[in-house]
C-alpha cells in the first residue's frame, strides 16, 4: 500500500487486446477527467503492450494529460502476474491517489491481484464514481475521497464504498455504465516510456489457443432498444420483437428470463448480468420489471413499457405506460411508426433463423 | 497421479429469489428473511474438484469461512463427495472486506497438502470475483479465473479452458495453481444417499456444545465442557468431526484481519427506489399508441 497522497493522480488502466484499445477504459476517460479536474490533479493512463504508442496517442486525444507506456515483447498478451507486476512497480514509483480499471474479464482478473500485492482496498463493479468527504464514528472528517457506487445484494441496495487510509484507492467500473467521450485531436500530452523490468518467470501461462467471438449486437451503441421478456411467451412470438425493432433501427434486446427461456441469445440481455444501456428510447415488452433488469436499463432517456399486469414493477419507471396485451399493442405500434412515415432504417441485426 | 483439492466455498443469502418479504417497507433487505443457500459456482468448483478426484483419486478439503451455521454447507459438500471440512470462524473476522477475507483463507489453505485451490467464480451477495485473484496472490500461486472447461492434467502440469468474455481461451500451467470456476462448467451432482447416511451427524465444537448446553440447562460449565471434549473425540474417532478454526490456529496477523484489516469501509447504503417523476397512461388503442409515437418524434426521441 502507499501513503494517502493528496496530490497523486488519477489512473485510469487502457485495456487493449493486441493493439486495439477496448471502450471500456475510453468510457471511464470521461469520468476520470472530472475527478481529476474535482480534485486539482492530473489525468493519467497506464498502457502496457508490445508497440503500443499509437493507443497512447489516442488516450491523450480522449483525456489524458499523462500517458505512461509500458512496452515489452513479454507485454504483448495479457498475462495477470505480469501485467500486475508492471502495474504495481508503476503505483509505487508514481504514487497515484485513484486507479481505476474496467469490470470486464481482464480488470475483473487483475485489480484483485494488484490490490493483494499492494494490501489496497478495490471495490468492484461500480456504476458511479463522485469525490466526496467521509466522516467516521469518532468524528474524524476524510475530505476528498473516492466515492465507489456498486449495486449489492443482486441489486437490491446500492452501497458507497470508500478507502480512507490506505490508498491508493481502486476500482473497477461496469462496461456501459458512461457514456463514451468524443475524441479532440488537437489535446496535447506527455507520454512516458517506462523502463519495463520483467522476465519470463512472471508469466506463468502459456497461452494455447485464443477465440474471441464479436458479440451479435451491439446494444451499448443502439439509440433505441426493443427489449422482450418473459412475457413475449416464445420464441415464435419473440418475432414481434424483432418485427418492432426493425422499424425503429433498434436492437432487438431481453431480459434474463426470456434469455433462459431460449427466446434469444445471451449476447442481448440487459441488466446486471447482461449489458447496461443507456438508450434515448427503451422499449419494455413483456417485462415485468425485477431489480437486476432495471439495474441495466433505469438510465434511459424514455422508457415505454407494454404489460397487461398493472402492478408490474417496470411501470414504476415508465414515462410511457401502456396497460395491455402486447400481442394487440405491439403490432398496433408498428403500424403506427410506419404511417408517421418514420423511413425503415437498416436494422442492426437481422432476425436469427 | 492423484491430486489433492482445496475447494472455497461461501454460504449465502439467496438474493436471485428476493421477494416482497425479504424486502422492507423501506426498501433494505431483510436478511432473515433470505433462505441461506451454498453459493451455486462454489458448487461448480467442488464438483469439478470430484470429477478429478473420480479420474485421479486424491482427497477434497472443502473450507469455508464464515459464522457457525456456515457448517451447513460444509455438510453438504461432505455429502457431495468432499473428504474433509474445515470451518473458519472467528468473531474477529467480522467486517473482513475481500482483501482480509483473502488474508485470513490463506492462511488456513497453507496449513493444508495441495495441488490445486478451486473457487466459485463469484457469490452471489457481493458478486465482486475477487478473493480467488486476491487468495492466489496471497499463496504466491497462479490463476486461472472463469474456467469454464478443464481440458488436460497431466503430471505437474494442468490446461484448462477460461471464458474471457466474447471468446474463450486456453492455457496451459505447472501446479500449483488456483481455478475460479464459472456456472458453464459442468452439472453440479446431488448429495448421495450413502453419504448422507454417513455423515448426517458430521458436527462442529461449536454445534457440539451448543447441543449439549439446550440437553444440560442445569449442568456447570465445567461439566459441559468435559461432555463436549468426549463427545468432539468420539466424533473424530468416526470421522465426523468438522474441524473448527480460529485465527489463533492458522496463525493470522490481526492487523490483518476484520475491520483493521479492510481498507474498503462503507460510505452509506441506500435502498434501490426507481421512480420516474412522470408517467403517461397510454390508452392500448390506435388513437393513443398513434399520439404517443408522435410525441415521441416530436421530441426527437425517434429520428
Amino acid at each position: 500500500m502507499i501513503d494517502v497522497n493528496r496530490d497523486g493522480e488519477v489512473w485510469v488502466f487502457a485495456e487493449q487486446h493486441k493493439g486495439h484499445l477496448e471502450d471500456t477504459p475510453i468510457e471511464l476517460m470521461s469520468k476520470a477527467r472530472r475527478l481529476a479536474d474535482t480534485l486539482g490533479v492530473k489525468l493519467a493512463a497506464a498502457v502496457l503492450g508490445n508497440e503500443v504508442k499509437d493507443i497512447a496517442t489516442k488516450l491523450i486525444h480522449y483525456g489524458a494529460d499523462k500517458v505512461y507506456l509500458a512496452e515489452h515483447p513479454l507485454l504483448a498478451d495479457y498475462q495477470t502476474n505480469s501485467y500486475a507486476k508492471v502495474i504495481y512497480d508503476l503505483i509505487h514509483k508514481y504514487q497515484p491517489q485513484i486507479v481505476l480499471y474496467g469490470a470486464t474479464a481482464t480488470g475483473r482478473d487483475l485489480a484483485p491481484r494488484i490490490a493483494s500485492a499492494a494490501k489496497a482496498g478495490l471495490t468492484a463493479d461500480c456504476t458511479d464514481l463522485q469525490i466526496g468527504d467521509h466522516k467516521t464514528t469518532n468524528g474524524d472528517t476524510h475530505k476528498n475521497l473516492l466515492f465507489q457506487v456498486r449495486p449489492a445484494f443482486g441489486g437490491n441496495i446500492i452501497a458507497t464504498i470508500i478507502n480512507f487510509d490506505r490508498w491508493p484507492q481502486m476500482a473497477t467500473v461496469r462496461e456501459g455504465v458512461m457514456p463514451m467521450p468524443e475524441p479532440d485531436v488537437s489535446r496535447k500530452g506527455e507520454i512516458i516510456e517506462e523502463n519495463v523490468q520483467i522476465s519470463q518467470q512472471e508469466l506463468p501461462l502459456e497461452i494455447l489457443e485464443e477465440h474471441k467471438r464479436p458479440k451479435k449486437v451491439n446494444l451499448k451503441a443502439a439509440r433505441i432498444i426493443v427489449t422482450g421478456g418473459a412475457g413475449v411467451g416464445s420464441k415464435d412470438n419473440f418475432k414481434l420483437i424483432w418485427d418492432l425493432a426493425n422499424c425503429l433501427g433498434a436492437a432487438p434486446a431481453a431480459t434474463r428470463a426470456a434469455v433462459d427461456l431460449g427466446f434469444i441469445d445471451s449476447d442481448h440481455q440487459v441488466g446486471q448480468t447482461g449489458t447496461t444501456v443507456r438508450p434515448s428510447l427503451y422499449i419494455a415488452v413483456g417485462v415485468s420489471g425485477a431489480i437486476q433488469h432495471q439495474a441495466g436499463m433505469s438510465q434511459s432517456q424514455k422508457i415505454i413499457a407494454i404489460n397487461n399486469d398493472p402492478d408490474a414493477p417496470i411501470f414504476q419507471i415508465a414515462h410511457y405506460k401502456i396497460i395491455g396485451d402486447l400481442n394487440v399493442v405491439v403490432p398496433k405500434m408498428i403500424k403506427a411508426i410506419k404511417e408517421k412515415g418514420i423511413k425503415e432504417l437498416t436494422p442492426l441485426t437481422v432476425a436469427e433463423t | 497421479m492423484a491430486y489433492n483439492c482445496v475447494v472455497l466455498i461461501k454460504q449465502v443469502p439467496d438474493t436471485k429469489r428476493i421477494t416482497g418479504k425479504a424486502m422492507n417497507d423501506d426498501g433494505t433487505v431483510n436478511r432473515s428473511a433470505l433462505p441461506a443457500i451454498f453459493n451455486p459456482e462454489d458448487l461448480n468448483a467442488l464438483e469439478l474438484a470430484m470429477q478429478i478426484k473420480d479420474e485421479f483419486g486424491g482427497k477434497i478439503t472443502v473450507i469455508t469461512m464464515g459464522l457457525p451455521a456456515a457448517s451447513v454447507v460444509l455438510r453438504d459438500s461432505l455429502f457431495r463427495g468432499a473428504d474433509d471440512a474445515i470451518l473458519v470462524t472467528d468473531q474477529r473476522c467480522a467486517a473482513s472486506d475481500t482483501l482480509a477475507t483473502s488474508y485470513i483463507l490463506s492462511c488456513a489453505v497453507k496449513k493444508i497438502d495441495y495441488d490445486m485451490v478451486l473457487c466459485g467464480r463469484q457469490a452471489i451477495d457481493g458478486d465482486t470475483a475477487q478473493v480467488g485473484p486476491q487468495l492466489a496472490e496471497k499463496l504466491g500461486i497462479p490463476q486461472i479465473s472463469y474456467v469454464e472447461k478443464l481440458i488436460e492434467l497431466n503430471g505437474k502440469t494442468i490446461t484448462a479452458r477460461r471464458n474471457i468474455g466474447a471468446g474463450w481461451q486456453q492455457v496451459k500451467t505447472k501446479l500449483p495453481v488456483l481455478l475460479t470456476v464459472t456456472g458453464d462448467a459442468n452439472e453440479p451432482r446431488v448429495a448421495a444417499a450413502k453419504k448422507i447416511m454417513k455423515y448426517k451427524n458430521a458436527q462442529t465444537t461449536i454445534e457440539v456444545e451448543q447441543k449439549i448446553k439446550a440437553e444440560n440447562t442445569e449442568a456447570a460449565e465445567a461439566n459441559i465442557q468435559k461432555l463436549v471434549k468426549h463427545q468432539c473425540s468420539e466424533l473424530d474417532g468416526k470421522g465426523l468431526l468438522i474441524k473448527q478454526w480460529d485465527l489463533d490456529f492458522v496463525g493470522a496477523d490481526l492487523s490483518w484481519c476484520g475491520r483493521s484489516g479492510s481498507p474498503t469501509k462503507v460510505h452509506r447504503i441506500q435502498s434501490v427506489v426507481l421512480a420516474t417523476k412522470e408517467t403517461k397512461d397510454i390508452k392500448p388503442n390506435e388513437q393513443g399508441i398513434s399520439d404517443m409515437i408522435h410525441e415521441l418524434i416530436e421530441d426527437k426521441i425517434i429520428a
